[in-house]
């Protein structure tokens, strides 16, 4: 019965070849403009640590002794209460972030220096992020503590040096000090860029920023103290620093990650977290009212609103897109199938059900839609192009998967379906006798 | 134009009717909205810099890690880029328009205060004024024995106890002091005042992280910077020369020191135009979305347009036959489509509206200015009447001896 229906809808739609093509166009372009907006939206606001980011946590306080007290405290801590926290190991896993940049001197010649980003950081960062090796590993904790001359560099920075390969045991120079490759990560674009999430929320929704590729040096913490310490990049400060040295700088310059894997560490873990601020405060150190916060990864990109708000304005703008595209659809099916009235009445009279005839006009609508979701699969590829054209951060990353290719068909399926359902309940409503007499 | 024949007809359209007016109801709400966010992302992208952009080049270098005579190496470099020849004037900066990174601190009117009253920007560097181009409109510049050396300010609390002065925007000043003359004010930042001794007409902050309005919240302190604190030249010549002038900068500062890294060399046309690429790219893509919106609009009408002739094609014959003009069936297809575009286009005001409202809550835009209503109206009404033209045409060609067939 379905391919009878089916022969039906192609010689129908054969029939007015511009109306069958507006119809198709419409919902071509409205998926297209949709499907893009919405795999753009779904890219960006996925989890960046899927299956790990409910126990990572990010501990706050305000570590300012200056007369302006803030709201929320801000988002990185000073060094010293960051690396007291870090070294109390209380946490699962524990790491500090700091980014900055770097001269860096290739070993090979002919390469000429150029300024490359560095997160100076500590070994649990890498087992705690779930951050994918091709070659060698982490420093171990141990050489860490001794401020050890070894780095992780990544997949992109071991192409452009050594040509991908092996380099475990190569040499770099950072600012002048040599110091030994012993990792090289795989292929790792987390996104957004989690750890880096820091005043985003100032930012107006203009975060597409947050959405860059990792650094390309990993640098023991002690080790870019040693050789790095005052290039630090992002910071705010409450007081003038004496020298620009991290550590002693009245700044907030790190990030602090924790791992809690159960709901009982992470409460305890909130409790210490109060009870190391009260010291501090007792002990003079700090002396603005406390003003702990922990928020899970999921909570601190709600609050730093990682997903651009551009990104947000065209999903909504595509949908309203999509909405008149089915509206126009409706329009057209009704003028379509109404316009056989006199073909469906010789039908009914020669006893065909209302349900055969609902049944024969869906699956016209059907059809469309079919044809409407390939041409919207062929839209949404030229939009997904013409977004990575675009000088935004996450241009490399925009890209069709199965789910969302799966998705744009079975849309534009639907749309029509539900296009088609109303055109064709009055169609099959057609009553014969009228249309009959009128032959 | 008789208009009850019309609603009597439509109203055997109910459905078919309802689809239209629904259809340029959202196209009419969407398009008000996306040509109103297309100006604002225009206006914004116009932002007055305070300095003369088409004069500037602009070039990061980083020196290596050797900082003992950071200040005798960057007076060198400047030195050497004076004598290139086009060259006007030449700064070594903390920091420069549209290159999203910024030094800021708060302000206080009062030492005393808790909370800072706001958050402003801060420009170093020996002759910056002169070489950004920017007008001072009261008071007077920095003088030559003004300038300390920043190295030595960060390390001395007592030598920094001896910056005093300040140059500042005539925006902060009327925030700071509303309705009355900035110059001669003093400013506190942290505990340390400072005198307001020259006003600029304007000059932009290099990140707009705190929103627009405070885009021109800038201060200019008598500070000089060496290669060791700083890495940006910033260069004034003809804009004819621009290219020329920095080609020969790079190669001038990198004659200076072959280990030095050159991060970036650009116009400050070129760096604008990075900044707000963002928005170009919206208001590209807004544009985009308009068009195809209106077409699909169009092409419904023309769709369902067609239709109706079709099917009224015996009518419009018994009517010809009756002795309606074509002119009068053309005029009966415009005035239909003239009533639904009209009912649509009210509907979508109302949209219009609510769509501005969630716009506002959600993503911080102004008010939707009355203006864009008409604007919306006429443009939906104009593409109505394009649109119904070959339809209603094609009624009344319809010969009246179609009346006379098949009844």
């Amino acid at each position: 019965m379905f391919g009878y229906y089916f022969d039906l809808a192609m010689r129908s739609l054969k029939r007015n070849k511009v109306l069958t093509g507006l119809m198709v166009l419409a919902i071509a372009v409205g998926i297209g403009a949709s499907m893009t907006t919405l795999t753009v939206m779904y890219l960006l606001s996925g989890d960046p640590l899927p299956g790990k980011s409910a126990r990572i946590y990010y501990p706050q306080l305000d570590p300012e002794t200056g007369a302006d007290v803030r709201k929320n405290p801000a988002d990185l801590l000073d060094y010293i209460s960051a690396h007291d926290l870090w070294q109390s190991g209380k946490a699962d896993r524990q790491t500090m972030v700091v980014f900055g940049s770097i001269k860096l001197q290739p070993g090979l010649a002919g390469q000429s220096p150029f300024m490359a980003d560095t997160l100076a950081t500590t070994s649990d960062f890498f087992p705690m992020f779930d951050v994918p090796f091709r070659y060698g590993g982490a420093w171990n904790a141990a050489d860490e503590a001794r401020g050890v001359r070894q780095v992780v560099i990544s997949d992109v920075l071991n192409q452009r040096l050594f040509g991908g390969a092996n380099s475990v045991g190569r040499t770099i120079v950072l600012n002048g000090t040599g110091v030994q490759v012993v990792g090289v990560l795989d292929h790792w674009r987390p996104r957004p860029l989690f750890y880096m999430l820091v005043g985003a929320r100032y930012s107006g929704g203009d975060t597409g920023g947050y959405y860059v590729r990792p650094q390309d040096v990993f640098l023991p913490m002690p080790t870019a103290l040693d050789i790095n310490a005052g290039n630090f990049g992002w910071f705010s400060c409450w007081g003038k620093p004496d020298r620009m040295d991290l550590r002693n700088a009245p700044c907030e310059s790190v990030g602090l990650w924790v791992q809690l894997d159960t709901a009982a560490k992470a409460a305890a873990y909130r409790r210490y977290l109060d009870a190391y601020d009260a010291q501090q405060r007792a002990l003079g150190r700090l002396s603005h009212p406390a003003n702990t916060r922990m928020m899970s990864l999921h909570e601190w990109m709600a609050y730093q609103n990682a997903v651009p708000s551009d990104v947000k304005l065209q999903t909504w703008l595509a949908f309203g897109f999509l909405l008149v595209c089915l509206f126009n659809t409706v329009g057209l099916l009704l003028a379509k199938f109404l316009r056989r009235s006199g073909e469906i009445g010789v039908r009914r009279a020669l006893g065909a059900t209302r349900g055969a005839i609902f049944a024969q006009c869906l699956a016209e609508a059907g059809v469309i839609g079919l044809l409407g979701g390939v041409g919207g699969l062929l839209l949404t590829l030229l939009g997904l192009w013409l977004v990575r054209q675009q000088p935004v951060a996450y241009a490399d990353v925009v890209a069709l998967n199965v789910p969302m290719l799966l998705l744009t068909i079975l849309l534009a399926v639907a749309a029509s379906l539900l296009a088609g359902a109303f055109p064709a309940l009055r169609a099959s409503r057609v009553p014969p006798a009228l249309q009959l007499k009128t032959l | 134009m008789d208009i009850l024949p019309i609603l009597s007809t439509l109203r055997r359209h109910k459905i078919t009717a309802l689809l239209l007016v629904l259809e340029i109801a959202l196209t009419c709400a969407i398009v008000c909205n996306a040509v109103f966010l297309i100006n604002q992302r225009l206006e914004r992208m116009k932002m007055a810099s305070g300095v003369a952009e088409h004069e500037l080049v602009q070039i990061q270098a980083f020196g290596i890690g050797d900082t003992a005579d950071a200040k005798a190496h960057a007076q060198e470099d400047l030195t050497a880029l004076r004598q290139i020849p086009g060259v006007k004037s030449v700064a070594l900066v903390n920091q420069v328009p549209f290159t999203n990174s910024s030094w800021n601190t708060s302000v206080k009117l009062d030492p005393k205060q808790n909370q800072a009253t706001l958050n402003a920007t801060q420009y170093f560097g020996e002759n910056l004024l002169q070489t950004f181009g920017t007008r001072l409109v009261a008071g007077r510049d920095f003088a030559p024995d003004e300038y300390l050396d920043m190295r030595l300010v960060a390390r001395d609390e007592k030598l920094a106890k001896k910056v005093v002065s300040v140059i500042i925007t005539r925006d902060l000043g009327q925030k700071l002091w509303p309705g009355q003359s900035a110059l001669g004010k003093t400013l506190y930042l942290g505990g340390d005042p400072m005198r307001v001794v020259g006003v600029v007409a304007g000059l932009i902050r290099p990140s707009l992280f705190g929103g627009d309005a405070t885009a021109q919240w800038s201060m200019v302190f008598p500070l000089r910077m060496d290669s060791d604190n700083a890495s940006r030249y910033v260069i004034r010549t003809a804009p004819q020369d621009r290219e020329r002038v920095l080609a020969a900068a790079a190669a001038t500062l990198r004659k200076n020191d072959p280990h030095r890294i050159i991060l970036e060399k650009k116009t400050l046309d070129d760096i604008r135009a990075d900044f707000f690429q963002d928005d170009r790219a919206m208001a590209g893509l807004l544009a985009g979305v308009c068009i195809a919106l209106l077409v699909v609009t169009a092409l419904g009408i023309v769709g369902l347009g067609s239709f109706w002739v079709a099917q009224r094609r015996r009518t419009i014959g018994v009517r010809r036959a009756l002795g309606a003009t074509r002119g009068s069936i053309l005029r009966y297809f415009q005035t239909e489509n003239f009533l639904l575009a009209t009912i649509g286009i009210a509907l979508g005001m109302v949209l219009a509206y609510g769509i501005n409202l969630f716009l506002m809550l959600h993503y911080e835009l102004p008010r939707l200015p009355a203006y864009y209503f008409p604007i919306g109206a006429i443009a939906l009404w104009l593409i109505g009447q394009v649109a119904v033209l070959g339809p209603a045409m094609r009624a009344a060609a319809v010969p009246p001896v179609v009346a006379t067939r098949s009844v």
